[in-house]
């Protein structure tokens, strides 16, 4: 039986089209990019065009792109380069309760160096409120870091408010675009974005290829020192297949936005009706307004999520508890419990749908039947 | 075409990309997923830990999957520096390594650290009782190059590790990018602790790398975020890189055992056949040296034009190493080993690979000398 795969914010499939871009450039564009003969001069361009390709896609010039080896690295370098350029301004950052592991535990990480850093509450919904931003803001704020889009309950931040909010400040505002870039549009300069990180893997493209948004004029000290590649901002030889990997991925998603979104409403739709015809309890964790159509994250009241996980998989559901990073550890999610409360037993009784590339409505329905099927039992 | 810069990058092997491909289409779920297509990645990924630890003589624990080179050296030499530094402060490397490392030691001597760089004779190799009398009570770090990028040297690993064994205190690592397949380092006989390799220098794709780290030693890592590579290296894997690489390995390591010797004939012949032009000067020492870099100057003509007067033939060298090659000036390598300044600076580098033919050899040495004779005429 082939399992229904429902855990697209997890890491997704990579597009055919994609996978034949890359090995094309595997077999015939092999140089390094900083080779100055023929096959180097290739290679780069392919990047540079990449660059440019995914510059504009955002809203900016290629020049200001730098590749990385993924979302963890974008993140680590936007948050890590941007505290050590600018602690004579200050040394404190705000960053959220809810974020990734890959800003939380980064912005830890500074603490231990002598940053302050603020974690900022969220609502029950999951969104955070600009009062509280504008109150924690201090003088020597140097950086807030905010995810765009939460990937386990999918609520989107009001990046734009925020950002016109920093405005006046000298904060530097990053934000962590993972799992919103490709589901909805992003324009570094309609909300004015300083940094911006991203990863090819959640676009059905390759594994160990992201970029980071670097607007002009801001400071950011490399954390690896090697080469002068990416303007010296990230030593190392180029991925120059994963490059072209992120920006076919990129295109391709940029083109179906759209269709895709109404897709994932419809597929929300068919799950939550197939809940309700078969008198399922449950409750959507997450923001009725404002959320990444491609998550769905469900509470079911008196079951236990380990459990679920392990029955739906084993009836060829594949979903997950939460990030995939911390799905391992039996920890309730941190998101959840920023929401409801460390009491609360919401943390322990929701798993996250994730929906993506390859699927199909029959399949939601089967996955709807499934899901339905295993909750009631569970709770008997 | 005849590619002679395979320490820049090399091509990929054919079978190195099928695995890309069948694992890209076949375990793209996220390896940290605990469904049961995660378990599938997450069965691959042990399955290439393994086997890149068995190919190296390591245990499956003692790898590190990194983006590459760079990424190897820096979280290795920052990881022990950052972790180690209540020990003592002090920290060795050469005056000829890749710009990874130096470029890293130069970083930490800025973060308060005292390095010493030690220098190296007139064939790029380092003496003993140097490192002897460099060495401190609070050393905690010797890195050393085994293979040199832009001549080939190859430094007394065994030497050094034997006698670094006795200095408890002192962790010993070894940047083996060049060298791997090229030239045998035994990790645990010669004591090593940490070693860099990368996967595009021997025919695995780019983005890919991994770092030995003997069990025991500890690491600050250089990304937060989740908890791959057992806390060591934060960021969703990138499995079909991996996978490809660990590949690319296998089949290096067994065309090297089959073919070592007759890469070292190719190299002979080229260097018998230079040292009857008195227009060149040898760069690459003649013992204590791997079988795939030459490094030469020919008296009169520029590297750069040589180097495109080659590629009107189908011919591809390169000036230095491909990550300075934008750089102007001699190079730091060429100098630290007492070669005059502008000699240094119109080296070229020639460099095989164990795919490389006796055919390509002979056409090669035939076009290059009549390079060199019509550019002396148009020069002369
Ligand atoms: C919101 C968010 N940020 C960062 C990351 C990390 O990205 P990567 O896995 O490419 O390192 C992820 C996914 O794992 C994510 O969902
Ligand atoms: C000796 C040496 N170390 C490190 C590196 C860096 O490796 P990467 O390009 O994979 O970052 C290279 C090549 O560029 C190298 O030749």
């Amino acid at each position: 039986m082939e399992a229904i795969y429902l855990d697209h914010a997890a890491t997704t499939p990579v597009h055919p089209e994609v996978l034949e871009e890359m090995v094309d450039v595997y077999q015939k564009i092999f140089g390094n990019p900083s080779s100055i003969h023929q096959f180097g001069r290739e290679a780069r361009k392919v990047i540079d065009e990449a660059r440019d390709a995914l510059g504009r896609q955002i809203g900016t010039e290629g020049k200001n792109i730098v590749f990385t080896s993924g979302g963890t690295e974008a993140d680590n370098m936007a948050i890590i380069g941007a505290a050590l350029a600018n602690q004579e301004k200050g040394k404190h950052i705000i960053t959220s309760k809810i974020e990734h592991h890959a800003v939380l535990h980064t912005c830890q990480n500074l603490e231990e160096q002598g940053f302050e850093v603020t974690y900022l509450d969220v609502n029950s919904n999951g969104r955070l409120d600009l009062n509280d931003i504008q109150q924690a803001l201090r003088d020597d704020t140097i950086l807030v870091t905010l995810v765009y889009g939460n990937n386990e309950v999918g609520t989107l931040q009001p990046i734009r408010e925020i950002a016109h909010l920093l405005r006046p400040h000298q904060a530097l505002f990053h934000t962590d675009a993972v799992q919103a870039f490709g589901t909805i549009d992003i324009d570094v300069r309609e909300a004015p974005i300083d940094l911006l990180s991203l990863t090819a893997h959640k676009i059905n493209g390759p594994k160990g290829a992201g970029l980071l948004y670097v607007r002009e004029g801001v400071p950011i000290s490399p954390y690896s020192y090697g080469g002068e590649q990416e303007r010296k901002r990230r030593p190392g030889t180029q991925n120059v297949p994963g490059i072209v990997g992120l920006q076919k991925a990129a295109e391709i998603s940029a083109e179906s936005i759209l269709p895709r979104m109404d897709t994932y409403f419809a597929y929300r739709k068919i799950l939550l009706n197939t809940l309700e015809k078969n008198d399922i309890e449950y409750k959507i964790n997450g923001d009725p307004d404002h959320f990444l159509p491609h998550i769905l994250n469900l509470y079911f009241p008196g079951t236990n999520v380990e459990a679920l996980l392990v029955n739906l998989d084993l009836a060829g559901v594949a979903v997950s508890s939460g990030s995939a990073c911390t799905a391992g550890s039996i920890e309730p999610s941190h998101v959840l419990t920023a929401m409801y409360g460390k009491e609360s037993e919401r943390a322990k009784a929701s798993v996250r749908i994730s929906f993506g590339y390859g699927l199909s409505t029959e399949a939601i329905q089967k996955a709807a039947a499934i899901i339905a099927k295993t909750v009631k039992r569970m709770k008997q | 075409m005849i590619y002679l810069d395979n320490s820049a990058t090399t091509k990929p092997y054919p079978e190195a990309l099928e695995t890309f491909n069948i694992v890209s289409n076949q375990f793209f779920a996220n390896p940290s997923s605990i469904h049961g297509l995660g378990g599938l990645s997450e069965e691959m990924l042990k399955r290439s830990r393994t086997q890149a630890a068995e190919l190296l003589g390591v245990k499956p624990s003692e790898i590190t999957f990194t983006s590459g080179g760079t990424e190897g050296n820096n979280l290795a030499i920052k990881g022990v520096a950052l972790s180690y530094s209540q020990r003592g402060k002090h920290i060795i490397t050469t005056e000829i390594e890749h710009a990874a490392t130096y470029n890293a030691f130069k970083q930490l001597e800025n973060a308060g650290f005292e390095v010493t760089y030690l220098p190296v004779n007139h064939k790029g190799r380092v003496n003993l009782e140097d490192l002897k009398k460099a060495c401190r009570k609070d050393t905690i770090l010797i890195s050393i190059i085994h293979v040199n990028n832009e001549v080939g040297t190859v430094q007394p690993l065994q030497e050094i590790g034997e006698w670094l064994k006795e200095q408890r205190a002192t962790l010993f690592h070894v940047d083996h990018v060049q060298g791997i397949g090229k030239v045998p380092l035994n990790l645990k006989e010669y004591g090593i602790d940490l070693c860099t390799i990368s996967g595009h220098k021997f025919h695995g794709p780019k983005g890919t790398g991994l770092l030995f780290v003997r069990g025991g030693v500890s690491l600050s890592p250089l990304f937060s975020g989740g908890s791959q590579e057992l806390n060591r290296r934060a960021g969703t894997e990138n499995l079909p890189g991996i996978a490809a690489m660990v590949k690319a390995l296998r089949i290096n390591l067994e065309t090297s055992k089959r073919h070592l010797d007759d890469l070292k004939c190719l190299k002979n012949k080229m260097i018998r056949s230079f040292e009857t032009n008195d227009d060149l000067i040898i760069h690459t020492p003649a013992e204590f040296s791997a079988p795939h870099i030459i490094n030469v100057t020919i008296k009169g003509i520029k590297a750069e034009v040589l180097v495109h007067a080659l590629e009107e033939d189908d011919i591809y060298v390169s000036t230095k190493s491909a990550c300075s090659s934008r750089e102007g000036g001699a190079s730091r390598v060429l100098l630290a080993m007492g070669i005059p300044e502008d000699e240094a600076a119109h080296a070229i580098r020639i460099s095989l690979s164990l795919e490389n033919t006796s055919d390509e050899i002979d056409r090669f040495l035939d076009i290059f000398n009549k390079k060199i004779n019509e550019l002396k005429s148009v020069m002369g």
